[in-house]
């Protein structure tokens, strides 16, 4: 039986690798005493799968993280509580907000997910600045950019991967930046986003801001869904939890 | 302003694995500060990844928090990229657990594991913007200690540190946490300082530099006496008695990023008496306090159950000596929470008592690699080191290993030995060959790593006289030994810098005269020299030169009976005679059986202490040669040329 997770990461603990994540995830289910499946083999390992990578020093609300448990034993996991057993063990900061099980044949996260939306704070830029670049960059036919590849140069139009910008003014009088980003056939990180700006803006965490990945989407003949939808979830609590 | 996380966030984002600096661990401890609770910052003063499994401070770190009157904090030694981020913003070294900064505690207190940390330390002391002189501090600096293996000579750091801490903590860190209470109570006033360091150094266990003045005649040292009289002449290390008493760490960190010893790690005994001349640990660690096996069931079942890790590494000086070895190990697995597999690491280990039972014990899980120590190539020099094992039971230990499924064994050994010639040396060579080709009845990818480091004369040790090899000398062998090996497909050999042990061989045996030389190179900006792409060799002998100090005399020359040593006002419990005659009996390639199981020779470290080991059998480990009075007569003459004059250069005959 395929389980999926849907789980938090923010504050101090942003600052973990998504290794790091992963092998704090290894140990919590067996702290948890899951029944997960194992590969065969000499070194043999826990059956988890990651989703895409989260950058060291971004926060998200809207990671996933699959996980095979093994039969019989997975009947006796109660997935209703699962989330909260899950956020129990976990250091602060990360938090289980979702939990479904999957049906047989489900696409892998990595394959399925075609775009992102992106919660970007911009210090020391006025929301109408941004609003202007916004517009620019929306407005532009392509946008090429070139970067080195195995000593070779690749260029890549990035605009086809831009698929929504929009500018408020967040808490504090701050600009915030939302983007839904493409993952795929060439995604956009956000700080190749910023990268465009004129003149350049570094990615905004060096700057004191945050950024946070807060919906993964599944593109789906022009519609798009979560990878975990409500009606999945057994355990629909979006915890807004802060780390310390 | 007690916590500088929000002006640390941004500079975060710019370094290398940022999560160092965030703290957060499973069994992290973030405590309430108060004017009634001393606060100690446990400095390890190298990185994160190095830092956070040591033991000792995470011992520290729970008793300190567990007491009424203290709290306890960690930090580690910011990497290059953000020191340089720090002090570009005026920021202040700070601890992990509520990232307050380091001045702000009562003291700064450093593990010394190594020497060549030293100018690591006097950066952190800088860092939390606190003189790094002793001499310079006023009322409202912490107190700067130091523990570890280090401040068995701690002369070198003596201008830098307010008081040091011989042997095991557990217990003297309440003492000087009810001395510093009463400092605080008091007001902190002007002059209170220098009374405070002086009721320290009345602690037992406790030495402070600047109450001993040291007196030189030329070159030579005369002696280090106390400025006063109350203050002791000599200063104990302190043990404590029985392991069983302490059962910590009992909430083991488990960090959120990667580190080096990333497992469960469980003490089952301190302290060795197999009497290793080279070896410091074992000689200033004694006796032996096994922890009851039960105990370290109980605290492994509930490490695996509480951390979800799945090895468990079983630590000690030799843990194959632990008595009931195989049935500790099978129980371990046995143990399992929920039947999951769990490796175990006996990280130390005696080709003498590594049987195939304990082999096919671990490999019962997942096979954790194996380490042997034979460090030297031939039995003669065995006898001279005291590492007394026998060739034949190499072979059974690589034997039991290969025929229990291992592909690959690593082989430890130290090259630069007293009396060492090159038959010694490349008797390495022989023996990795002979081990592969036993492997290679098992598997054709049989293999063997084998390390070599060279060796450095530390204090308290029978060879604590012996002129240390030269780096042309160590790069010589070092040369021999890729010659010999170099069509031994099986053997991969690898070294340690030659040039880096000449640096831990000058901080190992200097005195207070190396003081300002660790401190230029520190200001040079010589931080991190054990790790290899930092270190500074050029900068260590420019800055010796410059401070005309000799390097020869400090780390190449053979030391005499009568010799004052920097570290003679102290002591680890071991009687001068016994270790000069232990040099003697090494020079005439006599061994010593270990006292664990044969009768007493009075090293001085339990009676001098009122102590006894604790171990809970009365017979060695099966398939040993110590201590079982095999053949350890065959001594020869003393090679007078090691004990008279000042030989130069190289050691060896």
């Amino acid at each position: 039986m395929r389980i999926r997770l849907r789980y938090s990461k923010l504050g101090k603990i942003r600052f973990t690798s998504h290794r790091d994540v992963a092998r704090i995830w290894e140990r919590t289910v067996r702290r948890a005493a899951l029944p997960v499946a194992r590969t065969e083999g000499f070194a043999s390992r826990p059956r988890m799968h990651f989703g895409l990578a989260l950058s060291t020093g971004y926060e998200s609300t809207a990671e996933y993280l699959d996980l095979d448990l093994a039969e019989p034993d997975a009947a006796s996991v109660d997935l209703t509580l699962l989330a909260e057993q899950l956020t129990d063990l976990l250091p602060a900061g990360l938090s289980v907000d979702a939990v479904g099980q999957l049906s047989p044949g489900a696409v892998s996260l990595q394959q399925a997910v075609t775009s992102c939306t992106w919660r970007l704070e911009l210090p020391g830029m006025t929301a109408a600045q941004a609003r202007g670049e916004v517009q620019r960059l929306l407005a532009a036919p392509s946008l090429v950019v070139t970067r080195e590849r195995k000593g070779q140069p690749v260029t890549d139009d990035l605009r086809p991967a831009l698929l929504g910008l929009s500018v408020e003014v967040g808490p504090q009088g701050l600009t915030v930046l939302e983007a839904e980003l493409a993952t795929q056939p060439r995604g956009v990180r956000p700080a190749e986003l910023m990268a465009l700006f004129d003149p350049p803006c570094p990615d905004p965490i060096e700057l004191g801001g945050r950024v946070c990945r807060t919906h993964q989407w599944i593109g789906d003949d022009g519609a798009r869904r979560e990878p975990l939808t409500a009606s999945d979830a057994t355990s629909p609590a979006h915890a807004e939890v802060r780390a310390s | 302003m007690n916590d500088l996380w929000p002006q640390l966030e941004p500079l975060l984002a710019k370094v290398q694995k940022p999560a160092r600096y965030i703290g957060l661990e499973e069994g992290s401890i973030r405590p309430e500060h108060g004017p009634g609770k001393v606060s100690w910052l446990l400095i390890y003063p190298d990185t994160y990844e190095v830092g956070l499994p040591n033991q000792g401070l995470q011992i520290l770190y729970e008793i300190l928090n567990e007491r009424a009157d203290a709290v306890a904090e960690r930090t580690y030694a910011p990497w290059v990229d953000l020191e340089a981020l720090l002090r570009a913003r005026g920021l202040p070294l700070f601890s992990v657990d509520t990232h307050r900064p380091a001045g702000q505690f009562d003291l700064l207190a450093f593990n010394l594991s190594a020497e060549l940390v030293y100018t690591n330390v006097l950066n952190c002391i800088d860092l939390a913007g606190v003189p790094v002189r002793v001499a310079d501090r006023r009322p409202e600096h912490p107190l700067v200690i130091a523990g570890g293996h280090c401040t068995y000579n701690p002369e070198p750091l003596a201008d830098f540190l307010d008081a040091v801490v011989l042997g095991d903590g557990e217990e003297v860190v309440g003492e000087i946490t009810e001395l510093v209470g009463e400092w605080k109570a008091s007001g902190r006033t002007e002059g209170s300082r220098e009374q405070l360091l002086r009721e320290l150094s009345k602690v037992p266990g406790v030495y402070v530099p600047s109450m001993y003045e040291v007196s030189y005649a030329g070159r030579e040292l005369v002696a280090v006496t106390p400025r006063y009289p109350d203050v002791p002449e000599r200063v104990e290390k302190r043990t404590i008695a029985d392991l069983a008493d302490w059962p910590y760490p009992k909430r083991q960190l488990v960090p959120l990023t990667e580190v080096v010893h990333d497992r469960l790690n469980v003490e089952v005994f301190r302290g060795c008496t197999r009497g290793c001349r080279f070896c410091q640990a074992g000689m200033i660690t004694r006796p032996v306090r096994e922890r009851p096996a039960a105990q370290v069931r109980r605290m492994i079942a509930d490490g695996l159950r509480r951390t979800g890790y799945d090895e468990v590494a079983l630590t000690s000086l030799s843990t194959a000596d632990y008595s009931g070895i195989e049935d500790l190990v099978r129980d371990v697995i046995d143990d399992a929470p929920g039947g999951q597999p769990v490796s175990v690491s006996l990280p130390s280990l005696r080709v003498d008592a590594f049987t195939v039972g304990v082999a096919s014990e671990i490999q019962r899980s997942k096979r954790t690699g194996l380490t042997f120590a034979p460090e030297a190539g031939t039995w003669r020099l065995r006898q001279v080191i005291n590492k007394l094992i026998r060739e034949e039971d190499l072979y059974a230990a690589v034997e039991s290993a290969y025929s229990q499924g291992w592909r690959r064994v690593k082989l430890y050994f130290l090259t630069g030995l007293p009396t060492e010639t090159d038959v010694d040396t490349l008797g390495i060579a022989e023996l990795a060959r002979n081990v592969v080709r036993i492997g290679r009845t098992y598997s054709k990818q049989a293999s063997a790593t084998v390390s070599v480091g060279g060796f450095v004369p530390k204090p308290f040790t029978p060879f604590q006289w012996f002129g240390q090899n030269t780096v042309a000398e160590l790069q010589r062998k070092i040369g021999l030994l890729r010659d010999a090996t170099r069509r031994d497909r099986g053997v991969q050999l690898k070294w340690h810098d030659p040039k880096a042990s000449l640096i831990e061989g000058l901080a190992s045996r200097g005195d207070r005269r190396l003081g300002p030389v660790i401190e230029e190179v520190w200001r040079k900006g010589g931080t991190f020299q054990e790790w290899s792409e930092r270190f500074n060799h050029d900068l260590w002998v420019e800055t010796m030169a410059a401070h005309g100090l000799d390097i020869d005399w400090y780390v190449h020359r053979h030391r005499d009976e009568h010799e004052v040593l920097p570290w003679e006002h102290l002591s680890a419990g071991l009687h001068r005679d016994f270790l000069w005659q232990d040099w003697r009996d090494a020079l005439a390639e006599q061994g010593l059986p270990d006292c664990r199981w044969t009768p007493c020779y009075d090293c001085g470290a339990c009676t001098g202490y009122s102590i006894e080991h604790i171990v809970a059998s009365a017979v060695p480990p099966a398939g040993g040669s110590q201590g079982t009075w095999q053949d350890l007569d065959s001594g020869g003459e003393v090679p007078v040329t090691l004990l008279s004059g000042r030989a130069s250069g190289v050691g060896g005959r």
